[in-house]
């Protein structure tokens, strides 16, 4: 038997080795990223104080449908054959939700990363408060994360449809969301933000204590 | 009525289950199932389709719950959280291969090795043995039924339960490969373990099976 971070970063591997061979989530959704931030200046068109004004908030929600997308990802690659071997390697449901959010979190982060630097440039937003961007990038995606597995956990119980994933991932991702908007409003008007960071902390805390509290459940349910 | 197949072998069974029924929903799959195995017990289990085999070795497993009744694997009920601690000791091999696609053969026994802290090599090793050595680097998804059930059986062979589940253990297999399984069941028992083969094929499961019994409508006889 090996512990619990031995088995939670056995399944990192495992995922992000299949990602890395499949490339169905990272090289995929960063170019539909890049194009959907691309689509939006073409649509309300060339008015930069507009653009200026939505781009970061853009750039969140784009990050949160990417997010969500992982999630549903989620859900369908593991067979129950696939499943019942996890189990059976005496992997603590509790170490697969953690090693499965940390291959969100670092995909998560690798989009992020390169999105916020092409929101940048098209949008041409005002560097103000942006030596606090990689804090919220980190926080946004353990949050989004963290929330993405444990919303893939319990539609995998098979009572519910893949497709309830966006349904529990978006509303439930709106206070990171609002966390990661308000953070560089406030800084853009001189306030603290650190209201804002705390909020996003605690709410990524509260779903990773609640992802590894219900991971045994929701795996014997599954 | 209650089915009973009781085998005496030993005085501590690995498995026991008391008048165990399992229901999805409110259809009942399995009903007040008695069943006690001991060390050195290899039980081969037969029906047909839907004659509830597979979820009766998915509750031997410990991977679903009994609705009603009592289940017992290595002393352990599981029903409660002690099952994580005995799962190492159990082999299971599905009639679907549980391997991920897109990882190679030997990456797919590597991943369970490094879980339960097996070293490496061992991977690789049990892959020679069931004949697949030059085939270790080929990804799942293009190796065929067959070569993926050998697969599956290597990480057994690499994992050495004491309890060996097999399901359908010997479809898509060539003679080699049943050779292979009986072997495995063999060693099994001779190290003191015991071994549930569940098939529609008597014929070949008699060959290894020391019992026998009969499943139907979720009913042992």
């Amino acid at each position: 038997m090996t512990g619990f971070w031995t088995q939670a970063f056995t399944i990192t591997r495992r995922d992000l080795l299949r990602e890395r061979r499949s490339g169905e989530v990272l090289w995929v959704t960063l170019p539909f990223g890049a194009i959907a931030l691309l689509l939006v200046p073409l649509a309300i068109g060339t008015d930069t104080r507009t653009l200026e004004a939505i781009g970061l908030g853009m750039f969140w929600v784009i990050v949160m449908l990417f997010g969500v997308l992982i999630a549903v990802r989620q859900t369908n690659t593991e067979t129950q054959a696939q499943r019942d071997q996890v189990a059976l390697a005496g992997i603590d449901p509790a170490a697969a939700y953690v090693g499965r959010s940390l291959a969100s979190f670092l995909l998560l982060v690798v989009f992020e990363t390169v999105l916020v630097f092409v929101t940048i440039v098209l949008y041409d937003i005002p560097l103000v408060g942006f030596e606090w961007m990689p804090l919220v990038i980190l926080l946004v995606a353990a949050g989004l994360s963290l929330l993405g597995t444990l919303a893939a956990g319990i539609v995998s119980t098979g009572r519910s449809a893949a497709a309830l994933v966006p349904l529990l991932v978006a509303p439930l991702s709106v206070p990171l969301l609002i966390g990661a908007t308000q953070t560089f409003e406030s800084l853009r008007y001189g306030r603290s933000s650190l209201a804002w960071i705390l909020m996003m902390t605690i709410v990524t805390l509260l779903l990773g204590v609640a992802g590894v509290l219900s991971a045994r459940t929701l795996q014997e349910t599954g | 009525m209650c089915n009973t197949l009781r085998l005496v072998s030993g005085t501590s069974p690995i498995v026991d289950l008391e008048s165990v029924s399992v229901r999805v929903g409110a259809t009942h799959i399995l009903r007040d199932i008695n069943l006690s195995i001991n060390g050195g017990d290899a039980i081969g289990i037969f029906g047909g389709n839907g004659a509830g085999k597979t979820t009766l070795l998915r509750l031997i497993a410990t991977l679903i719950m009994p609705a009603s009744g009592t289940a017992t694997v290595f002393g352990v009920d599981v029903a409660t959280d002690e099952r994580y601690d005995i799962r190492t000791r159990i082999g299971y091999v599905g009639h679907t291969p549980g391997l991920f696609p897109e990882m190679t053969l030997s990456e797919n026994l590597g991943f369970v090795a490094h879980a339960m802290g097996i070293d490496p090599e061992e991977a690789d090793r049990s892959l020679a043995a069931v004949g697949l050595a030059g085939a270790a680097n080929r990804r799942a998804e293009v190796c065929s039924h067959g070569m993926q059930r050998r697969a599956e059986f290597a990480r057994v062979l690499m994992t050495k339960p004491d309890l060996l589940l097999l399901d359908e253990p010997h479809s898509a297999l060539d003679a080699d490969a049943v050779e292979l399984v009986d072997a495995l069941v063999a060693r099994t028992l001779d190290a003191g373990g015991a071994a549930v083969l569940v098939s529609h094929d008597k014929e070949r499961v008699l060959r290894v099976a020391t019992e026998f019994a009969e499943i139907a409508g979720g009913t042992l006889s």
